[in-house]
């Protein structure tokens, strides 16, 4: 178990060395650079800027600068936004799109694991039913469709939310952009909830439990949550790989001052450290998700850690 | 002489199939729902005449609210939301297909030769599956959207001397331009979503050849003395065709989503071309006003995504029971 685990960490460590090299290469292949958008900047002083900051340099010398750089912890300095540090502008935009990615992973949490169990533990009845129809829907219809749905009746008409903003200490303005990005998740943990739970529930212990005269409400907790809930967990690393990028998608519905509205515009102008610092970031944090529900899985699973 | 026993038919895969698909009350609406849908948005546009143009404006008609003349209202421009809602689905539709069959032939030749091949050559053709699916997708996605998307200008140029022959008049050039530039600017999306999201169907098929090619009948087809190659066309991929229709069919909606996302984003279809992604991001931003626009694309959007899920997960019932869990 111990020889998995460390052999998880360095293919993720190899996971990143290829997202930056990716990253990297697609950055430098994108066909218009920051100061090259410019028209008005003549070519000598152009010239002089690139050099500043080192864009003149052969694709090698910058990509092995680059990854020292961030082996060092510093990706460097936003070539749109005036020299200002990445980690700077990472600091400033990332608590917020973290605690919107963790509010919403609460929601789906909270929304799709008591769905799950509900529809498997009345199975065939028409609260199943009505739950994965339930389910479907978070699935089918787009989070930009639901979000200014939301935004409209419960903002606009109602009044009782904020309609967009984001402020880090007015859960008020966290309930509309967390229940649309937690939504979709929440459909999915549902569905994998029930199957797991299903699956669990028609075990002979179950059988055995309820011939002994277990009570049905302690079969259920008792004896079948740990077991039904692992293909939920498992799901929460991809889980949070998605809500990653539904984040990009939510910021800019209901204008949360993320990391995602930076992304996109550094898109825009190939603003090359920006987007290597966020890309290697969400990265590095998808990993560690991966990881941690890992040792989730063994955890809940004893079967996993003595097969080697 | 007495009168032949008439001979019961053998059922086959597909018979028993078709019988559980056909058995399925959710799939078969969904089935209807799809194929009405693809028939409206592929064929209406087409005839020419019935429908309004969906970029000419008509300022003095804006606005409306649906009604005869207009059935799905107009936008602030004036142009007709029926005909914008199916021009756009046949593009997000042709994206959906074209991107989806990009998709799982890489994850179909990547799965089959991974598991027929075993091996060192397996496990690292896994790793690699392994690395990719750790990347943060929508990133990689834009990123990589937006390196190709400068040489669709060069694809254009070069398609329309393709069809409009070199020497021919500027008439002739222009009118190849108009039908070849909507679809050439959409190549980025094809190829950006289509060689990242092959993985999970690269997955399925690894397993199901792995399992395949244990069987009696490939040792006898090995010991016969065929290749590699016609055992693994012949013999091998005819017998995991379930899974990769079912994926495929899976597949589609996840697409769509997809592409509807990005286009949302101002990252995918360019206006005026629209795409049910471009139509619900100008609805949304003019809802309270004029809810229509939002409404329609909406509906048909969620409808159809709705439909291919039940479809796909009807699919797999019907074709593999052993797998569906949920």
């Amino acid at each position: 178990m111990f020889r998995t685990l460390i052999s998880r960490f360095l293919q993720g460590l190899l996971v990143l060395f290829v997202l930056f090299t990716v990253t990297f290469f697609l950055i430098k292949a994108l066909p218009y650079g920051p100061f090259q958008t410019e028209k008005a900047i003549p070519d000598h002083i152009r010239e002089k800027i690139e050099s500043y900051y080192g864009l003149n340099e052969s694709i090698g010398t910058q990509y092995t600068r680059q990854l020292g750089n961030l082996l060092k912890g510093d990706p460097g300095v936003s070539l749109r936004l005036e020299g200002r540090p990445v980690i700077e502008i990472i600091s400033q935009a990332f608590p917020n799109s973290l605690q919107l990615g963790i509010v919403a992973m609460a929601v789906a949490i909270v929304i799709g694991i008591p769905l799950g169990v509900l529809a498997a533990w009345k199975k065939n009845s028409s609260l199943d039913y009505a739950s994965m129809a339930i389910a479907m829907i978070g699935i089918c219809i787009p989070s930009f469709v639901i979000g200014p749905l939301l935004a409209e009746n419960f903002g606009r008409r109602l009044e009782w939310l904020p309609v967009m903003g984001w402020s880090p200490l007015s859960p008020a303005s966290w309930v509309l952009p967390a229940i649309t990005l937690g939504l979709g998740t929440a459909a999915y943990l549902s569905r994998l909830t029930r199957a797991g739970m299903l699956e669990t529930l028609s075990q002979d212990f179950v059988r055995t439990a309820r011939a002994k005269g277990v009570g049905s409400m302690s079969i259920l907790t008792r004896h079948c949550l740990r077991g039904g809930l692992i293909p939920a967990v498992a799901y929460i690393g991809p889980a949070f790989a998605s809500i990653i990028s539904g984040s990009v998608v939510i910021e800019s519905i209901f204008v949360v001052p993320g990391l995602g509205l930076h992304f996109i515009k550094a898109i825009e102008v190939g603003d090359a450290p920006v987007i290597l610092g966020i890309v290697m970031l969400y990265g590095t944090l998808i990993i560690i998700a991966n990881f941690a529900t890992d040792l989730l899985g063994l955890w809940l699973n004893p079967r996993l850690r003595s097969s080697n | 002489m007495s009168t032949p026993v008439p001979v019961e038919k053998g059922s086959s895969l597909w018979r028993d199939a078709a019988l559980r698909l056909r058995k399925n009350h959710a799939a078969m609406p969904s089935l209807v729902i799809v194929a009405l849908i693809m028939l409206a948005c592929l064929v209406l546009p087409s005839i020419p005449g019935l429908l309004a143009d969906p970029n000419v404006q008509d300022l003095p008609n804006k606005n409306m609210s649906p009604g005869s003349g207009h059935w799905f209202g107009t936008d602030h421009l004036g142009r007709d939301i029926l005909s914008r809602v199916l021009f756009g689905g046949r593009i997000s539709i042709a994206v959906g297909l074209i991107t989806t069959f990009v998709s799982v032939t890489i994850g179909v030749c990547w799965g089959a030769l991974a598991g027929y091949i075993g091996g060192r050559t397996d496990a690292l053709m896994m790793r690699i599956v392994d690395i990719l699916y750790a990347l943060p997708f929508l990133i990689v996605v834009i990123l990589l959207g937006k390196t190709i998307e400068p040489f669709t200008g060069k694809l254009t140029e070069w398609t329309v001397d393709l069809f409009a022959g070199s020497g021919s008049t500027t008439a002739k050039v222009n009118d190849t331009r108009t039908w070849v530039e909507p679809i050439t600017t959409l190549v980025p999306l094809f190829i950006a979503i289509g060689t990242l999201s092959w993985l999970t169907v690269s997955r399925i098929v690894r397993a199901q050849v792995q399992s395949v090619s244990r069987m009696d009948f490939v040792e006898a087809a090995r010991s016969l003395g065929l290749g590699h190659l016609r055992i693994l066309t012949r013999h091998i991929l005819p017998n995991s065709i379930g899974p990769i229709i079912v994926y495929t069919a899976l597949t589609i909606p996840g697409v769509m989503l997809f592409e509807a996302v990005l286009s949302f984003l101002g990252l995918g279809v360019k206006p005026p071309n629209s795409s049910w992604g471009i139509l619900i991001e100008e609805g949304s931003n003019r809802m309270l006003s004029n809810p229509w626009l939002l409404l329609f694309p909406s509906v048909f959007f969620s409808l159809t995504l709705f439909s291919l899920n039940f479809l796909g997960d009807g699919l797999r019932d019907a074709l593999d029971p052993k797998s569906s869990k949920d």
